[in-house]
């Protein structure tokens, strides 16, 4: 506790140190005063007291320095007098240093801003007890290209016993049909293990968890609810825990409701935004009473590590468990599909496929901000030849040189500070706008937050930007060359040569990240721009959808559609009163595979649906690889709303039913990727199940992208919707409508039909098309905006470089134009030494970014991250931009008055 | 008359020794008690001493007080403290060590 109490005594020292400074005086004064009156006393004459004195005493000035430096702190000292007079200096520029600390200001917001996100998502652990232990479990069969492929209810049971893991939960995603609240509601219900809550090892804030050793089959009739779904549909009734409330028709009480803040680990917002869960076996009725093995029909699934397992350890475990299953089971686990199980940290799972964007947009606000210190860094550069003069009386008059580093340093930094303080108080007034500009399917979105972290990290930006921007001319101050600084500051020169290549380093230096940002928006813009324009092989304009969905209750006896042809009604009674509504021009029902680019279709797919594999009549299944095809059903009209056109064979018509033959309707991709120069019409294949029928080719129709954008051609097989018994309907309807009002009108069609059933998703198929692009819109117009930025900086940087060249050149032209040189000629001089700066510049950038841009190929569609044209295009832009940054002063430089400049002399 | 300048590193053990000796003193009268007490031989650069107290007050081997001198002068006293007595004896430990081995060089045959 020593250091502890010294420190103290130093702190006391600081705040009196006017006092101690005094005390010390007086006391050296006493000293100094009782010996001359000693000496008095001792006979010596007055005169020579005083000198004897002092000879004993030693040097005052000196020894009060050494006893106030013994307390260490006069670099705290010297701090607050270079703080002091920097801020003098500042204000005293006051243009300058509003530029600087603009700059700064932007770069360190935007950056800050992005390291919330960063900082948010991918930094902080999740937010339940051990995140560390949380694994996700994923099955791949690499051997057929399937990854991620969900795990059947043995293999679950197989970890459960391993000994591996605490707890491992399979966790399934469905939507449901809450009935019983104010209004008939889908859900987004989550089904897990009744494990589930005990291994996240959270807490409801009313009620209980799941009984973690309930092993009933079938499901447990009870229920955990999200709080914004107590709120929403509940009035947050503090009597819920007594109530039931209905799920496709099944009473289920509700035992918990969950804090609010509180998500569930998912990988798609949809998974994460979870509003119920209810728990099961995932055996008996209404799922089979002994699954087998090669049924792999849970999802995923969630694990718990025991305490001290590595991921590591516990990989190496389940290869083995794999291993032996293999060969307990060859026939559920042929050899050619390579089964494995994949653990990777749950954290992964949540936000691995937004890591590259974040971190491709916080290089790109990183760059922004190196540019924009580059940019400060070449004012100083300029002011400090014309703060040379000062510089040098200073060193003349003994300041030492590690001295004036420092106080030119401390300007920086208060540049730099000022600049982040600015950047930050920015960033707190826009908070609000810049999270809405954030995509919505964002991970993690409710834990962005301008934490102590984040205020560290701008609070090191600054820092860091500070010596970037302030060393090079600190170190040019230090090795100032007296002599000449003094006589050249008289005259106002060009300051020193050295000086003067460091700036034109700079701008190089500017030029080349600015380039390589600009040449990264532009491959984004490309991409987006091309998947803009890409041909949909649909017309998605003036068509609004309507979904409903039809409940699943757990006794199929309760089931009012249980089969196609109890459906199919119900189907043409929707159809029937929608054609009556007002405006609608066409009408057409799907499954809501049937809608074009859904995203929430596309995650529901990945996480619950699974993919639709299929055979073929003919061919063996065994040494095939599974095929795996898009397939949606649909009533026949869908293909003329959508102007999707039908190139062979018919459409469905009322001949097909549930009893005749089930038929599909294939796109052409579909036709060649598998029945390459033939005909398919009449070919059959079926679904890769057991109980599947087979399906007869009756039509083929054109390509259209209704799957993904990016991808073109997939194979799509379109079924007749009277003939399968589809739960997820949509209700397409054409016409010029008004989408609120027509999604009202739906809703009170189809409950007046039935009204348990909820009526959700109003949207234009453009708006789908729309914000299936939002992910790629947002990195896209973030990375442009700092781009743009970039490009300004770096042509404000040149442009500052030459026109300082030229005002200090005014002299030499002057002359140059007495001895009769052509205007013309200046121009081109000055616009030549520009455009060399700008042309290595713009090679370094150029090389950089192809080094570099590989790195975003997975950003990228239609584009290769080295497309020639952009690289080009964009290196073209940047020099022509430079040019005209130079000519505004290469034009001064002309009008150059002989007389004026050489008088000036 | 010759004066010798004190051997380097071994002002505190002066200033140490001398307060341990009479309590409580300020900064004139050390100088004077360790110039007296050496029989005018060691001769203090007088200034040097208060660099000297200012560290022995950081490193809490001695406080400071101010009161007044018999001549009714504001002076500053300083007095030893018990982490001070502790450092006298390191000092003395050390300093004895030092010139024990010098001793034993210079009697060497």
């Amino acid at each position: 506790m020593d250091w502890l109490r010294e420190l103290a005594r130093r702190l006391r020292m600081l705040i009196h140190r006017r006092q101690f400074d005094a005390d010390l005086e007086e006391e050296m004064r006493l000293h100094f005063e009782l010996r001359q009156q000693e000496q008095l006393e001792s006979g010596v004459t007055p005169q020579d007291t005083q000198a004897a004195a002092r000879r004993r005493f030693g040097n005052t000035t000196y020894l009060k320095e050494e006893s106030h430096l013994a307390w260490g702190w006069e670099w705290f000292e010297h701090l607050a007098a270079d703080v002091r007079y920097g801020l003098r200096m500042l204000r005293k520029s006051p243009g300058f240093s509003a530029v600087a600390i603009l700059t700064i200001a932007l770069g360190i917001g935007a950056t800050t801003a992005i390291f919330s996100v960063v900082d948010a998502t991918l930094l902080r652990p999740l937010p339940y007890p051990e995140p560390e232990q949380l694994v996700s479990i994923q099955d791949d069969l690499p051997g057929v290209g399937a990854h991620d492929s969900g795990m059947s209810e043995p293999e679950w049971q197989d970890l459960q016993h391993s000994g591996i893991f605490q707890y491992v939960s399979p966790t399934w995603f469905d939507e449901n049909n809450l009935t019983g609240s104010s209004r008939p509601a889908r859900v987004r219900l989550l089904l897990v293990a009744p494990n589930y809550f005990a291994m996240l090892d959270v807490k409801p804030q009313l009620g209980r968890i799941f009984d973690p050793n309930d092993h009933s089959p079938g499901l447990i009739p009870e229920v955990l609810i999200s709080d914004g779904l107590w709120k929403r549909s509940f009035g947050a009734d503090p009597h819920i825990l007594d109530k039931s409330v209905r799920m496709d028709t099944d009473l289920y009480r509700v035992v918990g409701v969950m804090p609010s803040g509180f998500d569930a680990p998912g990988r798609i917002a949809e998974e994460r935004n979870i509003e119920i869960w209810a728990a099961t076996s995932f055996y008996g009725m209404p799922m089979s009473d002994h699954p087998p093995r090669g049924r792999r029909n849970l999802p995923t699934a969630i694990a718990r590590l025991k305490p001290g397992v590595t991921i590591e350890a516990a990989q190496s475990r389940v290869d083995a468990l794999v291993a032996s299953l293999q060969k307990q089971f060859p026939a559920d686990y042929p050899v050619q599909s390579a089964w494995k199980m994949r653990l990777l940290p749950l954290k992964e799972r949540v936000v691995g496929n937004v890591r590259q964007s974040l971190i491709l947009l916080l290089g790109a606000a990183g760059l922004v901000l190196l540019i924009g210190c580059v940019n400060v860094a070449n004012l100083l550069l300029a002011r400090a030849s014309t703060r040379g003069r000062e510089v040098a009386v200073r060193q003349a008059l003994g300041a030492g040189r590690v001295r004036l580093m420092r106080q030119l340093l401390t300007e920086s930094m208060l540049l730099s500070l000022l600049g982040g303080v600015a950047g930050l108080a920015i960033l707190f007034c826009l908070k609000g706008s810049l999270l809405r500009l954030l995509p919505e399917n964002l991970p993690r979105l409710n834990d962005i937050s301008i934490s102590w972290s984040v205020l560290l990290f701008a609070l090191g930006a600054s820092l860091v930007a500070g010596t970037v921007f302030g060393l090079a001319p600190a170190l040019h101050a230090c090795h100032l060359n007296l002599t000449d600084a003094l006589k050249e500051a008289t005259r106002g020169s060009t300051g020193s040569g050295k000086q003067a290549r460091t700036r034109r380093a700079l701008v190089v230096t500017e030029f080349a990240l600015s380039l390589v940002l600009m040449i990264a928006a532009t491959l984004l813009l490309r991409s987006f721009w091309d998947l803009v324009r890409v041909p949909l092989g649909f017309n998605p304009q003036n068509v609004a959808v309507v979904r409903t969905r039809l409940p699943a209750p757990n006794d199929p006896k309760a089931d009012l559609y249980r089969t196609a042809e109890q459906e199919a009604p119900f189907l043409r009674e929707v159809l029937r009163r929608a054609r009556t509504l007002p405006g609608v021009e066409e009408v057409a029902l799907g499954d809501t595979a049937a809608i074009p680019l859904d995203q929430s279709l596309q995650d529901l797919k990945r996480i619950s649906e699974g993919q639709f594999p299929v055979t073929f009549e003919g061919r063996d299944a065994q040494s095939d690889q599974p095929c795996v095809v898009e397939r949606s059903s649909v009533t026949p009209d869908y293909f003329h709303l959508m102007g999707i056109p039908l190139l062979r064979g018919r459409l469905f018509d009322d001949s097909d039913n549930d009893k005749s033959p089930q038929v599909a309707a294939i796109n052409e991709e579909f036709a060649q990727t598998y029945w390459p120069n033939q005909n398919p019409l009449g070919k059959r294949f079926k679904q890769n199940r057991a109980d599947s029928p087979w399906i007869t080719v009756i039509g083929v129709t054109a390509n259209a992208r209704t799957a993904s954008l990016a991808y073109g051609a997939v194979p799509q097989a379109y079924l007749d919707i009277y003939q399968t018994n589809e739960r997820r309907l949509a209700v397409f309807l054409r016409g010029h409508l008004n989408t609120a009002a027509i999604a009202e009108e739906m809703r009170s069609q189809i409950q007046s039909v039935d009204s348990t059933l909820p009526v959700s998703g109003a949207q234009t198929l453009s708006e789908t098309v729309s914000a299936s692009l939002a992910e790629r819109r947002f990195s896209m117009e973030m990375v442009g905006l700092f781009a743009l930025t970039a490009l300004l900086l770096a042509g404000l940087g040149i442009y500052g470089v030459i026109s300082y060249t030229v005002s200090a050149c005014t002299h030499e032209i002057g002359i140059r134009l007495a001895l009769g040189a052509q205007r013309r000629n200046i121009l081109s001089t000055v616009l030549r030494q520009g455009l060399r700066l700008a042309v290595t510049g713009a090679a370094v950038g150029f090389i950089g970014a192809l080094l570099l841009s590989h790195l975003m190929a997975g950003l990228l569609y239609g584009v290769r991250p080295t497309d020639p044209l952009t690289f080009t295009g964009v290196t073209a832009v940047f020099i022509a931009v430079a040019l005209f940054a130079c000519y505004i002063p290469a034009r001064r430089a002309t009008e150059v008055d002989p007389v004026v400049a050489l008088r000036h002399e | 008359m010759h004066r010798d300048e004190i051997p380097p590193g071994t002002l505190y053990l002066l200033i140490l020794r001398t307060l341990a000796r009479s309590g409580e003193m300020h900064g004139y009268e050390i100088a004077n008690s360790i110039q007296r007490t050496s029989n005018d031989v060691l001769q203090v650069e007088e200034g040097s001493l208060y660099p000297a107290l200012q560290r022995m007050l950081i490193k809490g081997w001695v406080t400071a007080k101010w009161g007044t001198t018999a001549g009714n002068r504001r002076a500053r006293y300083y007095q030893l403290t018990a982490t001070g007595r502790k450092q006298l004896d390191v000092e003395m430990s050390q300093f004895e060590r030092v010139v024990g081995a010098i001793t034993r060089v210079i009697e060497a045959v």
